[in-house]
């Protein structure tokens, strides 16, 4: 009986693993079949270019379909897209874009300017409720029209000149326009169907399912099974299908950021859309990494709402700043995975570096407070840190705990909130200092420093200046050159960052795990890939080259 | 018979109409709505998003809508993924959620009941306290340990089996199912111990061992059916439990079921899966508890002469 006891549970278990045997993995076959294994973050919303916000969508969508202009993977710059080249009028304003006529949807029909007047539209239709709609807010009248003001499309900059010929009049120069042509939110999407499947502002329609879906990019929906897997092959019908070198790709949403790091670790992914940040020491000790990292377009800062006190001294405000030591906090909580920042822009923006008007100075901190009124910490009433529930932003709120403490002698306490309470509380305006990032959709000053125009919906902050607001939406669109624009941009965003609405505390970095069989992702600014330039080497294993 | 099961479906309304009604208030009386993200939204967009999904209506209304839809079973468009239905999200992943749970079942069965009966078999010896101590650290162990655990020795060291997914690499189902099923093993190798020893003390047992029967026909002939009549008790709730709760090992595994959404639906307020994926898993564990009174009630000559009595 014993015996019998024993042998049984052991036995069954050893059947249920010799029944799976080791077999082939993700990225074996893959290498061989040419499909990239990618871990893409989470399972996308939607897959219609004019409804869903996010990154895990962005990856895709940005495969299935293409806009005028794409982003060249290593600089950025704009490169021909749909379009095949534009030209742009002496005073910036008028964009005329001459249609590839190689450029076609996935059902081989040729792609036509009509179908960017018709897609405008629809993004910018109030019914439609486009969260990025404002995306296209330079063209002409496209604001008025998206906020019901007009409602004939006709006054809006967008007109086909031809069945090739696509002319757009903006409000003013734009230097960045280009880069939203690469946007989702500017993509063109094939009319007839989404007619097929309902109105043209309708949310809730299949069209974007397999079997549905007509796309213009270089790879065409294969399977998209809910929270497990998205599958997308290469499009027979794209103009430059000769460059595509993979054959597909399969996404998966890894939202488990522990798993998506295990499974690259057992090949079971080429690309991981982030790494743990107790997991990056270990792959920089390795050397010959597949661990890469990249200065990322975004600002990691504390809210300040500036009607609270004792926040709405700003010399506390200033106080609470000069006190932080950056360095010390990027290079031990966050593991060198950031950039410690002074003010909202990231530096090196297309060109443009933010002032630095403070640097970690606690000495002056603590005279700044004492001019407060608040002589080393004496009679300090005290302060509340917010943030949304996560161990990183829990971690890096002790440390500015203990800091400001340390330095300042004061007391502060920090509390977690669920996200939605959270957001809720930020835009409610019901905090002292809340935790905030902001990615840029768009690599520009402009789209860091336009979130601090008196009652902006993202300002939040209680920070108002009308010379701010002037340079922001006045002068600076209408500059003549760069460089005065720049000049614009710095000037407002030293009146603003010596206000110190926000407390800026690091640039991100993406982090990504690839595999060394994985050639053509190139880091960049913008996180931004390309699938169109991936290519897969057979043979070279993440644990040294070729078995 | 009949009559029982007819009695205990008309008390199930109220109870799942009383959830609705709850879920439905709650849902909406939480801070933040299903719209609200880290860029502010237009008040344009914002209004048009809250008229495409009937946000815009009174608060009764809206109830009053909710519940005719639901009566015509549709349980409404998803807040979170636009284009598709609660209904199709349901499911999409009910039949894996009920696969998994069905094999960690499978697997709690085996190990429980032999753990359990092996046990009742020499009670306070080793041959007891073995299984038995095993089994408190199963009930004890949380399962987002034991899953990274079963993962670390069997999918990386041991390259024996993939770390993740459903169904598509071979043998990515055992370590899933093992990781949900443990507890329920520990928690059925405790009943079944103590329902076969209270069975085997009794005197048709001594009859069929003075009758010179072997052991095992004694055990597998006249003490299981009795004795794992507690078990057999536990299996309705705990297979409602295994499809509300694999949330964690669907998250580790990265498996497409339905706790992912459950669990995420209320973090994104995304109003009508909460209150889609709520009242399914009610209903659920409502009929699941039905069955498993029935069955225990066929299996329990006593309580079964009850019914014919009654009926």
């Amino acid at each position: 009986m014993r015996l019998f006891q024993s042998i049984i549970p052991a036995s069954v278990l050893m059947a249920l693993l010799t029944a799976c045997g080791g077999g082939e993995s993700n990225v074996e076959s893959g290498n061989r079949d040419g499909f990239l294994h990618y871990g893409n973050g989470a399972e996308p919303q939607g897959l219609d270019p004019h409804v869903v916000t996010g990154v895990p969508e962005n990856h895709i969508i940005r495969a299935l379909f293409e806009g005028l202009a794409v982003k060249n993977p290593i600089t950025l710059e704009p490169e021909p897209g749909v379009a095949e080249r534009w030209d742009i009028s002496d005073d910036g304003t008028v964009y005329t874009f001459y249609i590839n006529p190689e450029a076609k949807w996935s059902n081989g029909e040729p792609m036509t300017a009509s179908d960017y007047v018709w897609s405008w539209n629809r993004a910018l239709h109030p019914d439609t409720g486009s969260l990025y709609a404002y995306m296209l807010y330079p063209i002409v009248n496209s604001e008025a029209y998206s906020k019901r003001e007009i409602t004939d499309f006709k006054q809006v900059g967008v007109k086909a000149l031809d069945d090739l010929t696509l002319q757009v009049t903006l409000n003013a120069p734009t230097p960045y326009f280009l880069q939203l042509m690469d946007h989702y939110s500017s993509f063109a999407v094939h009319p007839e169907t989404l007619l097929k499947h309902g109105k043209m502002t309708d949310r809730f329609t299949p069209w974007t399912r397999v079997g549905n879906i007509v796309s213009n990019g270089a790879f065409t929906l294969d399977e998209w099974s809910l929270n497990r897997r998205i599958i997308i092959k290469k499009s027979e019908h794209y103009w430059d299908r000769d460059n595509v070198a993979l054959n597909g790709v399969y996404f998966y949403p890894t939202e488990n950021v522990v798993s998506e790091e295990r499974m690259f670790r057992a090949e079971q992914l080429h690309y991981t859309q982030v790494v743990p940040l107790d997991k990056i020491p270990e792959y920089r000790k390795r050397g010959n990494t597949s661990y890469v990292q990249a200065a990322y377009l975004g600002t990691y800062y504390y809210l300040v709402n500036t009607d609270r006190p004792p926040v709405d001294n700003v010399l506390v405000r200033r106080a609470l700043s000069y006190a932080l030591d950056r360095d010390t906090l990027t290079r031990t909580v966050l593991q060198e995975t950031a950039i410690p920042a002074y003010s909202i822009t990231p530096p090196d923006t297309l060109g443009y570096n933010p002032p630095k008007l403070f640097d970690y100075d606690p000495a002056k901190a603590r005279e700044l407070l004492a001019e407060a009124g608040y002589p080393n910490g004496e009679g300090w009433p005290g302060l509340e840190i917010i943030y949304n529930t996560q161990e990183a932003h829990r971690k890096i709120a002790v440390a500015v705990q203990q800091m400001w403490k340390k330095e300042l002698n004061i007391d502060v306490t920090i509390s977690n909130q669920e996200w939605k309470v959270y957001l809720n509380s930020v835009s409610q305006r019901d905090f002292q200092v809340a935790r905030r990032g902001w990615i840029g959709d768009y690599v520009d000053a402009n789209n860091f420093l336009d979130l601090f125009i008196t009652d902006g919906g993202n300002n939040n902050t209680g920070y108002a200046s009308d010379e701010f607001d002037d340079i922001i939406l006045n002068l600076a669109p209408k500059a003549k050159s760069r460089d005065e624009r720049y000049g614009l941009f710095y000037k407002a965003e030293t009146m603003m960052m010596n206000e110190m609405p926000i407390i800026p505390i690091y640039t991100y970095t993406s982090k990504h795990l690839v595999h060394p069989s994985v050639e053509g992702i190139y880091p960049n600014l913008m996180d931004s890939l390309n699938l169109k330039y991936v290519k897969l080497h057979p043979g070279r294993s993440l644990y040294g080259e070729a078995n | 018979m009949l009559r029982f099961i007819f009695w205990r479906l008309l008390q199930a309304i109220p109870v799942i109409f009383v959830v609705i009604t709850a879920t439905f208030f709650l849902v909406r009386s939480a801070p933040g709505g299903p719209f609200d993200s880290e860029k502010a939204v237009l008040p344009e967009v914002k209004r048009a998003l809250e008229a495409q999904y009937k946000l815009d209506l009174p608060l009764h209304e809206q109830y009053i809508a909710y519940l005719g839809d639901l009566s015509n079973g549709d349980l409404g468009p998803s807040f979170k993924y636009p284009g598709r239905s609660v209904n199709e999200i349901l499911g999409s992943g009910l039949p894996v959620t009920a696969e998994l749970g069905l094999y960690a079942l499978s697997f709690a069965l085996l190990i429980g009941v032999l753990a359990g009966v092996f046990a009742a078999l020499r009670p306070n010896t080793r041959q007891d306290y073995i299984p038995m101590g095993m089994a408190m650290i199963g009930i004890c162990m949380p399962s987002f340990l034991l899953g990274p655990l079963l993962v670390l020795i069997f999918g990386i060291y041991l390259d024996w089996l993939p770390i993740a997914g459903w169904g598509d690499l071979p043998g990515d189902k055992i370590l899933p199912s093992i990781t949900l099923g443990s507890a329920y093993a520990a928690y059925i190798a405790r009943l079944s111990r103590a329902g076969m020893l209270e069975i085997l003390s009794q005197d048709y047992i001594r009859t069929a061992r003075a009758k010179g029967l072997p052991e095992w026909r004694v055990v597998i002939q006249h003490a299981l059916r009795g004795g794992l009549i507690p078990v057999i008790a536990f299996l309705g709730p705990a297979f409602a439990g295994l499809l509300a709760g694999s949330f964690v090992v669907e998250t580790i595994f990265q498996i497409p079921g339905l706790g992912r959404f459950y669990v995420q639906a209320a973090f994104n307020r995304d109003y009508t899966m909460i209150l889609g994926t709520t009242v399914f898993l009610s209903t659920l564990i409502v009929f699941f508890n039905l069955i498993s009174d029935v069955i225990a009630a066929w299996l329990n000559p006593r309580l079964r002469a009850q019914f014919k009595g009654g009926a």
